[in-house]
């Protein structure tokens, strides 16, 4: 068994196609559907998390590009450096999925890479520019 | 029997201090009642770290040769302000870098400085006979200057408004990166830790008192810019609402940055995380009541960063224990909390205090002067000059 994460981009010719529904019916993957949005401009973006035989995650990619989606996998990692953490909490209360949060006792922050769904919120905020991508 | 800053100086001198912070106070007076904890506790030792935008360095570099009257000056290219004597200067921590913009400012040449790195310096003058140099450009570090200490006009906020948006646009504030329709809300006090929580009415904290800054000794030298202490109050002293103010002086060269960090809020600029902490002597039962507060008993009101107005629309009040469980409710609506300020650096400068004053190194100061009581913040107005004869 292994899992990817992968970035699926929809141009708007596809976006109608019931293609997660074949990832799971043809070939017999487990998907975790992290986000999915429709941009302004009729495009779908999906994050989703893929479980199941390495083989027939590989061949799904494959039907994927033939179907039209753009396939990639989420290389895209997010990190905090605790080393320039203050410990503040600022991108807590901007974690939907609580990737980030408190730790119970001592109130500092911590990252859970798990639960993060590379949504990209939490960028573009930390003040003491801890929170990173890296590619 | 109410206790005398001397007689708790002997007990500091003598090492029979019995010193608390503002966490384990709490615990401490519910357990053994406001009497005994009167009796026992000689030092209640409270701290905040948190973004103030109001803070600043004086710097005086010396004379070069031939000496110059500096008229305009740079610090790794960002301003800072010379309209003082030849070489002194005041770099504020919000100027922003004239090359690298928000991406650094006056808050990151004090945290050089501070880490001992080397900071370019340019300055300009128009020469006089006693000043015949027009121009400079050398380089300092914090052992080559001869004088550096903070010099901040406004920091440890006696309390704060929680931030939030109600707009359908993501905005950026000095309170943080704010989701549209409440997606969060933000709040910048330390809560039970923070110091004039602790001492609501000022009777320990005033002109003089000896306080912990930036990893340093510091002091407590005015009230701060907009000093507000006729707020609304809760019955154990706390207002409601940002309220009272301090203004702080220390020595840099003592600093460290793991107490003094410049930040960039996304959108909005440059500002410093101060550490800051005060030790308020227990010098009597009422004291003790104050100092017992807790994060439920502090409260504060939640305001709507999107409207652009000096007048921001409030939604209600809500307690700090409330803030920390990481939810609160606005317009029936679950909004996720984050704060701005650092309980856990707080909780670290607390308990370093307390370590200083039961080693016996930081004796308490009597205030030279109390901080005002009465006052209130005045607003501006956008009047001519008839009008401004009114007020």
């Amino acid at each position: 068994m292994a899992t990817e994460k992968l970035i699926l981009n929809f141009p708007q010719d596809v976006v109608k196609k019931p293609v997660v529904y074949h990832i799971a019916k043809d070939f017999d993957l487990e998907f975790n559907i992290l986000r999915a949005e429709i941009t302004p401009e009729f495009e779908g973006k999906m994050v989703l998390e893929i479980k199941g035989k390495k083989e027939k995650i590989e061949r799904c990619k494959e039907y994927l590009q033939n179907e039209g989606v753009k396939v990639s996998e989420a290389s895209r990692e997010i990190i905090l450096d605790k080393n320039l953490c203050v410990d503040c909490g600022l991108c807590v209360s901007l974690c939907f999925v609580k990737a980030f949060y408190n730790k119970e006792s001592t109130y500092e922050i911590d990252f859970d890479k798990n639960k993060c769904i590379l949504c990209g919120i939490c960028l573009n905020a930390c003040p003491v520019n801890a929170i990173k991508a890296k590619v | 029997m109410p206790k005398t800053i001397e007689e708790i100086n002997e007990k500091i001198k003598n090492g029979s201090v019995v010193v608390l912070t503002a966490e384990e106070i709490i615990s401490y007076t519910e357990e053994n009642g406001i009497k005994k904890t009167a009796r026992d506790i000689d030092v209640v030792t409270t701290a905040t770290f948190g973004a103030m935008c109001s803070s600043g360095a004086i710097l005086n570099f010396g004379h070069s040769d031939p000496p110059i009257k500096m008229t305009k000056v740079w610090l790794n290219d960002v301003p800072a302000y010379a309209g003082l004597a030849a070489v002194d200067t005041y770099i504020g921590g919000t100027e922003l870098s004239e090359v690298e913009g928000m991406n650094y400012g006056g808050a990151y040449v004090i945290e050089d400085l501070i880490a001992g790195k080397n900071i370019k310096l340019r300055a300009i003058g128009y020469g006089t006979d006693c000043y015949p140099r027009k121009e400079i450009n050398t380089f300092i570090n914090k052992n080559s200057i001869n004088e550096a200490y903070l010099f901040n006009p406004r920091n440890a906020y006696q309390n704060y408004s929680v931030a939030t948006n109600s707009s359908d646009k993501t905005i950026y504030t000095y309170m943080g990166k704010l989701l549209p329709h409440f997606g969060n809300a933000t709040y910048s006090c330390a809560g039970q830790l923070s110091p004039l929580i602790n001492d609501p009415y000022y009777r320990t904290i005033g002109i003089g008192t000896r306080v912990f800054l930036g990893g340093g000794i510091g002091y407590v030298v005015w009230n701060g810019t907009q000093h507000n202490p006729e707020v609304e109050r809760l019955p154990n002293g706390v207002p409601v609402d940002g309220a009272g103010t301090l203004a702080l002086i220390g020595n840099l060269k003592q600093m460290t940055t793991r107490f003094i960090k410049a930040a960039t809020f996304p959108g909005y600029g440059v500002t410093m995380f101060v550490g800051i902490g005060i030790p308020i002597p227990v010098i009597d039962e009422e004291m003790v009541e104050y100092l017992k507060v807790k994060d439920e008993d502090v409260y504060t009101n939640i305001y709507d960063y999107s409207v652009q107005r000096r007048n921001r629309p409030i939604f209600g009040k809500v307690n700090y224990k409330e803030l920390r469980s990481g939810t609160i409710t606005i317009n029936k609506k679950e909004v996720p909390t984050g704060s701005l300020s650092s309980y856990p650096k707080a909780i670290e400068i607390a308990s370093i205090l307390k370590h200083w004053i039961k080693n016996g190194n930081f004796l308490l100061t009597q205030p030279v002067v109390n901080l005002p009581t009465e006052g209130f913040t005045k607003p501006l107005n956008i009047v001519n000059e008839e009008e401004i004869n009114g007020y």
